[in-house]
């Protein structure tokens, strides 16, 4: 048995460790284009601060590779999959055979078609390489225009703001954070960052990146006809699925690559997880991409597994977000900008002034999703009623939740047994 | 894997387990100095004790099979010791995202009072038996294989 991983993000380590917990013996190969063993993808904007260095960037230990016996090929691109043969070529012609695949190529940011974008000075902030890229030239950037208000581009204008950068934010959408968050708790991120000295620009969009005639940065000019003045723009509008290598050899896809219950795409043998995969989501009941890190780890975990001979359905994630900006914690966990007239209940309870914001979203005696700003510490209990689908039967147990004082020992007596006083399971 | 169950049914909510978690977590080892003065510099209970009308149990990790703070990590902070089962935490590579907090079902991750880390279970790694088991005067607390 000969397993091969194409990529090595959270999503190989995942499957690594599911493979390892079956089988721990077979090869396996794990290819990678970037140059580094795996990392806390979310670290590079920590990196980016200064807040860590070189030696904190990394997930696993040194020895990760050689204590599961894997075989990691940095720097490596596959370029074709040969699906009836069971190989993968290689750039330079070289071939890989494979009993069990997985393509976990994550995403690639987005780079609308903005005049003036290709060339010098315009940085991505997806990976470590970009991080780092951006960190040596640090020191002669005195603005920045990062295109994009969403999780990616608040942290990289963090960064580079601590690293004493002028950073201006462009968002086409009303607010910042609108896809992960609600208003209010997007309008208390934004107040804050404006108050630290952040310039905000929403409902607009960059237009033209302008260039002296060396071809250096110099400017960006926005939709609304306002000009900003920058040194370096940094693109942040969204990551795409990589979908090329899939596509190329013919597996279906749609907005990601489509996968069964068990993570296997529309070949037999071949697997999918992580930003790249398109699969069933019981909390919506559909497909769908759910790009974010703990959904990557289960999905690789349970396509490891199932690649080892397992039989493991995955039943979908919730989509949950941990980010914070200066001391201000922001969570979101599940659905929290529900359509209207569905029967969605929400409970709201604001303090601007302490910065602190909490909204619950129920449906049907059940919590399906919430926000928490500046006071996050019960989120986890949060979570617990959401993931468990904990019925919420009484009065009291809502008015509980709604007052910051969710507890387990309100749960159902059976499930308290089942899930608290038992060995908890990835569903 | 051995685990700490706890019996409701039997628990008189006294703390005695958060004040043995203190006392074994400190540095001088001893509670009054753990609990008047190591507080202030942050030092806190791993686990807690929770209160619902009359019913009263204390919160830990469970150390899961499958740990959703795991897959929530970023920094690689936390990871599964595949021989004891523990869900072992490192402070020095947490950077404080709170996703672990935000991930486990449980509510069994706390925020450090002072410093951007984590405070979590580790199970008394130095003891036969875990302090708050050890200290639980009616058994609510038990230490054992299910």
């Amino acid at each position: 048995m000969k397993y091969l991983i194409i990529g090595n993000g959270v999503s190989s380590i995942g499957a690594i460790e599911g493979i390892r917990k079956l089988d721990q013996e077979s090869e396996i190969l794990v290819i990678s284009e970037e140059e580094f063993p795996t990392y806390g993808r979310p670290l590079i904007s920590y990196y980016l601060a200064g807040k860590i260095g070189d030696d904190r960037v990394w997930l696993r230990k040194k020895d990760f590779y050689s204590k599961n016996k894997v075989t990691l090929k940095l720097q490596q691109k596959v370029t074709a999959l040969k699906l009836a043969e069971k190989r993968v070529v290689l750039q330079g012609g070289e071939e890989e055979r494979y009993d069990k695949l997985l393509i976990a190529t994550g995403g690639t940011p987005f780079c609308p078609p903005i005049e003036g974008s290709q060339g010098e000075d315009v940085y991505f902030f997806t990976t470590l390489a970009h991080a780092k890229k951006l960190d040596a030239n640090c020191a002669n950037l005195k603005k920045v225009v990062v295109i994009g208000g969403g999780l990616i581009g608040l942290k990289a204008a963090e960064s580079l703001f601590d690293r004493g950068v002028e950073v201006s934010i462009v968002e086409l959408a009303p607010r910042v954070l609108s896809a992960a968050f609600d208003d209010t708790a997007g309008n208390i991120v934004a107040k804050r960052l404006k108050e630290l000295g952040f310039n905000i620009y929403c409902n607009t969009t960059a237009k033209e990146i302008k260039r002296t005639e060396e071809g250096r940065v110099k400017g960006v000019l926005l939709q609304s006809g306002e000009f900003l003045e920058a040194d370096a723009v940094v693109i942040a509008i969204g990551v795409v699925p990589n979908l090329t290598l899939a596509k190329e050899a013919g597996l279906k896809v749609n907005r990601g690559i489509l996968v069964d219950k068990k993570l296997q795409t529309s070949e037999v043998d071949v697997y999918a997880a992580g930003d790249v995969a398109e699969a069933y989501d019981f909390l919506v009941g559909e497909n769908r991409v759910v790009p974010i890190w703990p959904n990557a780890y289960s999905q690789g975990f349970i396509s490891g597994q199932n690649m080892a001979g397992a039989n493991r359905d995955y039943t979908g994630g919730i989509p949950m977000n941990s980010i914070g900006f200066y001391g201000l914690s922001t969570i979101s966990i599940g659905l929290v900008n529900p359509p209207e007239g569905q029967g969605f209940e929400i409970s709201t309870y604001v303090d601007e002034e302490e910065e602190i914001y909490r909204k619950l979203v129920f449906k049907d005696n059940f919590l399906v999703g919430c926000v928490l700003v500046g006071d996050v510490d019960m989120a986890g209990r949060y979570a617990g009623y959401i993931r468990f689908k904990v019925p919420i039967t009484e009065d009291k147990v809502k008015a509980h939740l709604i007052n910051n004082q969710p507890t387990y020992l309100e749960w159902p007596e059976e499930m308290f047994q089942a899930q608290w006083n038992s060995a908890a399971r990835i569903r | 894997m051995k685990r700490v169950y706890v019996n409701p049914e039997v628990c008189i909510g006294c703390k005695l387990c958060e004040l043995a978690c203190l006392t074994e977590h400190s540095q001088s080892k001893d509670l009054i100095i753990a609990y008047r003065e190591e507080r202030m510099q942050g030092l806190l209970p791993r686990n807690t004790v929770e209160e619902s009308g009359w019913i009263t149990a204390s919160l830990n990790c469970r150390h899961c099979a499958e740990p959703y703070c795991i897959q929530a990590c970023i920094s690689g902070a936390l990871t599964k010791d595949a021989e004891s089962g523990r869900v072992v935490y490192e402070e020095e590579q947490c950077v404080g995202c709170w996703s672990c907090l935000m991930a486990c079902p449980f509510g069994a991750i706390k925020r450090h009072p002072i410093k951007e880390k984590i405070v979590k279970c580790d199970l008394c790694p130095e003891r036969s038996i875990p302090a708050c088991v050890s200290a639980c005067p009616n058994q609510a607390l038990t230490f054992e294989e299910k």
